[in-house]
């Protein structure tokens, strides 16, 4: 038996698809986060126009507002586009440029939802007050938290990236995280359209009392 | 590009260095190698399957007779709640696991998993869990809701002590572990097949080994969500299922049944795989309709999603829903029948050779079809109003769970065993084992139908003489100490084994698929050379190359050894190297979980360890010595 052929764990000896293993992985990933944030969307739309006692959508959410923040996190997705395009172009100072610019995006958009949150504090809406309280936070911070991982990855990239370990040889590694952060911002298309912009004007539930509650 | 002179890659400083040796406590806890990976699975869910037999024989002691009182009423609720957490979450999924890690690289002919790293998380995360949801225990008490952990029941309110956090949390964490295997194992099956095996020349395991991580991955997020949501309802006082702010109990039904029919089909499939497995081997013939076995195992993934809300058919979702869903749920067992027929045409006019492994196979044939049977009686919503949460529930999915998954994975365990020691497991032992189990299998669950169908309720921990149920918990009662000196004959067997360590030589039953094409137990980097495949069954045409030309009469087997690793010169050979960082990480999430229920102060720590194991883990090399492989 011939013991001289180099054998190799890597993905580039086997590989069926010819996609990447991490490419695919992410994308499964994603398919998998699908279903994590689909529930918690699921059960805000079922609990909606169902809480007891205010404060209601009405009373506390501020579009214009939301809608600058959304805006900006929606920019960052083409900012990323650019990174991974200069990147594999080998333009190295734009593509550091664009990534930072997405990085400072996504802090941005924190930024907002920190503000928001403390400011719905201020006016009495917590996770505990009533449903709309609960399904609302637990939603758009879980969001936030993955908002956060991508820019702490996206951080660690653009080390990489400065101390050029990550160069056009390897873009496949910024595509990946690229995946994630569109993913992420889709999310929010999706909550900003249904906790925001269909919800905006919900008040005291139709056919209630709100002061003794029930349907 | 390597020809540029790269800048030295950063790298986290190391607290310890990185194990080297391939032996010692060290090794195990760094390993990245899917076979020991599989071991430590099989090895810590087995100690979790006497964990869960003892409680269940604990249930069925307090039965035995009428107004007993071995158990107090709050113990013999956490003894159930537990018995059922563990059986299916730490006993049945990670044994399936460890199959997955073991046979499935083997099967496809590649060298590992596509992530051997994140296989390793997969495994400590795992074990992490299993630990914390038992630390419940000695802490003031076990979870005691049911393994399904219906609010308002599971709420605070009706529940003070911490054993339902702990059961989420719990729960959770092994959820993390089994989202990650899921992924790893698609990209696996997915991307590293040998050159020439495409999908549909994949051998069965391995195709419902894929189906089953599609299922983990897409329902357990599912969990997580219901789990955040009780969690966040019990330490933060949130309203999800708290029904004087409007929130919904029955939402959590939803949610948690939309998880959970799938999660049968995640406990079934890797079984059903395991079995379409034994039978064309010791029947010496292919698998009857393979392609028809593979379909269906996809039906039935996806139809698995439809089927949830069969569970909840007493709850007054209405006439429509009702009827929804009974359709849906019969027609799952068309799928169903379509394997079982498969299987029994397999046997059909072989060769068959009645063995430990075989005999197992066919005794789950047998057991699950009543089981499913049973299921199709209360996939009818009239006659599931008579039978909800009565002992004829109780019946049903034991015939399917271990009648069919525990008997498929003894299936299993004897088939490969050769395989991943290198020995025999003995054969008069192991057909003991086999008739003790399916004797006290029947004695136990056979008898609760009649109990469920004249109305003993489940969870009941006790009853009174004049019910007339006494003969038939007795002859359960025995029927489970009966299993449990099966258990021990096996575990016997294994020692006595051990002791002549009968020599398997790679193939021992003349099989079919890759796996047994090299030497057991398989050298750390498997195949010398990636085999190159041309069927379906590729070893079996490899020795029997007459039977492609239709010539069924005289064959002659090739004189075809299993590949020699013995003169392999291993420094050509680049596994990945030993890593801690999974080890870490699974240690931070656990002491995080931990903090969520305690202090803030231990969260605070468990998330620096998983930052520091993730910096640690991204930055280090997959080999040490190649670098370009990162």
């Amino acid at each position: 038996m011939s013991t001289n052929v180099t054998i190799h764990h890597g993905e580039e000896i086997n590989n069926s698809t010819g996609v990447s293993h991490k490419k695919l992985l992410m994308w499964t990933f994603l398919g998998s986060d699908v279903m994590f944030f689909g529930t918690f969307i699921a059960t805000f739309m079922a609990y909606r126009n169902k809480s007891l006692n205010g404060p209601y959508p009405e009373d506390t959410l501020n579009i214009p507002i939301t809608s600058v923040s959304t805006f900006v996190l929606l920019m960052s997705s083409l900012g990323i586009v650019l990174a991974l395009h200069y990147l594999k172009e080998a333009k190295m100072g734009l593509a550091k440029f664009w990534l930072l610019l997405v990085i400072i995006m996504g802090i941005i958009f924190i930024g907002f939802q920190i503000y928001e949150f403390s400011h719905f504090a201020h006016m009495g809406m917590t996770p505990q007050v009533n449903l709309f309280g609960s399904t609302f936070f637990t939603l758009t911070s879980l969001h936030g938290a993955h908002v956060s991982l991508g820019i702490l990855w996206l951080i660690f990239l653009l080390i990489n990236e400065h101390r050029g370990n990550l160069n056009s040889g390897n873009a496949i590694d910024l595509e990946i995280a690229g995946l994630y952060w569109h993913f992420v911002d889709i999310v929010w298309i999706v909550i900003f359209a249904l906790l925001y912009l269909i919800t905006a004007n919900d008040g005291v539930p139709p056919g209630s009392i709100p002061w003794i509650g029930g349907h | 590009m390597s020809s540029i002179a790269k800048p030295k890659q950063f790298q986290l400083p190391r607290i310890f260095p990185r194990p080297k040796s391939h032996k010692g406590l060290w090794y195990w806890l760094a390993t990245v190698d899917h076979k020991k990976i599989g071991t430590m699975y099989g090895l810590v869910a087995f100690f979790w399957f006497l964990v869960g037999g003892i409680e269940a024989l604990l249930i069925r002691l307090q039965l035995g007779q009428a107004e007993s009182s071995i158990l107090s009423p709050e113990v013999y609720n956490q003894m159930f709640t537990m018995h059922g957490t563990t059986m299916v979450f730490l006993v049945v999924m990670p044994l399936s696991a460890a199959f997955f890690n073991w046979i499935v690289p083997l099967q496809i002919g590649a060298r590992d998993v596509a992530f051997p790293r994140l296989n390793a998380l997969s495994l400590w995360v795992f074990i992490f869990g299993t630990i914390l949801m038992n630390i419940s225990w000695f802490v003031g008490g076990a979870p005691n809701g049911g393994w399904f952990g219906y609010p308002p029941n599971s709420s605070l309110g009706f529940n003070p002590g911490n054993g339902i956090t702990y059961w989420v949390m719990g729960l959770n964490i092994l959820g993390v572990a089994s989202i990650a295997a899921g992924l790893n194992f698609i990209v696996t099956i997915i991307n590293m097949r040998a050159p020439g095996m495409h999908m549909m020349k994949m051998p069965v395991f391995t195709w419902m080994t894929l189906i089953t991580s599609v299922l983990i991955v897409l329902a357990l997020p599912i969990l997580a969500v219901a789990g955040i949501q009780l969690t966040a309802d019990r330490i933060y006082g949130t309203n999800f299922f708290n029904s004087e702010a409007g929130g919904d109990p029955i939402f959590w039904q939803h949610i948690f049944w939309l998880f959970g029919h799938p999660e049968v089909y995640i406990l079934i499939l890797p079984a059903m795989g395991i079995v379409s497995e034994v039978l064309p081997t010791f029947s010496r013939k292919p698998l009857f309709g393979y392609t028809a076995i593979v379909f269906a195992g996809i039906v039935i993934g996806f139809m698995g999603w439809f089927v949830w809300s069969h569970h909840m058919f007493t709850v007054g979702l209405g006439p429509a829903a009702n009827t929804a869903f009974t359709i849906t749920t019969m027609l799952i067992a068309i799928p169903t029948g379509v394997k079982i027929f498969n299987w029994i045409s397999t046997l059909w006019g072989g060769s068959i050779k009645l063995n430990t492994s075989m005999l197992f196979s066919i005794g789950f044939i047998a057991m699950f079809t009543i089981g499913g049977l049973s299921g199709v009686t209360h996939a009818a919503s009239p006659s599931d109003a008579q039978q909800q949460d009565t002992y004829y529930v109780v019946a049903h999915f034991h015939y399917v769970l271990f009648g069919g998954s525990i008997f498929a994975i003894f299936s299993g365990i004897y088939y490969w065993w050769p395989k991943f020691t290198g020995w025999l497991l003995d054969e008069k032992l192991g057909k003991i084992n086999f008739v003790l189990m399916f004797i006290g299998f029947n004695l136990q669950f056979g008898p609760m139908h009649w109990l469920g169908l004249n109305g003993m309720p489940r969870r009941i921990y006790t009853y009174t003489e004049d019910m007339g149920w006494e003969d038939s918990n007795l002859a359960a009662t025995l029927g489970g100490l009966i299993i449990a000196i099966a258990v021990l004959v096996f575990l016997g067997n294994v020692i006595l084994s051990k002791r002549k360590k009968q020599n398997s030589g790679g193939d021992p039953w003349d099989a079919r698929t890759l796996e047994w094409s090299i030497a057991s137990p398989p050298p750390h980097y498997n195949f010398v050379e990636i085999p190159k495949v041309k069927h379906i069954d590729d070893w079996w045409y490899r020795k029997y190359p007459e039977l492609l030309e239709g010539n069924n009469q005289n064959i002659k087997k090739q004189k075809i050894e299993v590949e020699d690793s013995s003169n392999v010169d291993e420094s050509k050979i680049h596994m990945p190297d030993l890593s801690y960082y999974p080890l870490i990480i699974g240690v931070g999430l656990t002491i995080a979980a931990l903090g969520v229920m305690y202090t803030f102060a231990l969260v605070t720590i468990g998330l620096i360890m998983v930052f520091w194991g993730s910096i640690g883990w991204s930055t280090e090399p997959v080999n040490e010595d190649s670098k370009e492989h990162h």
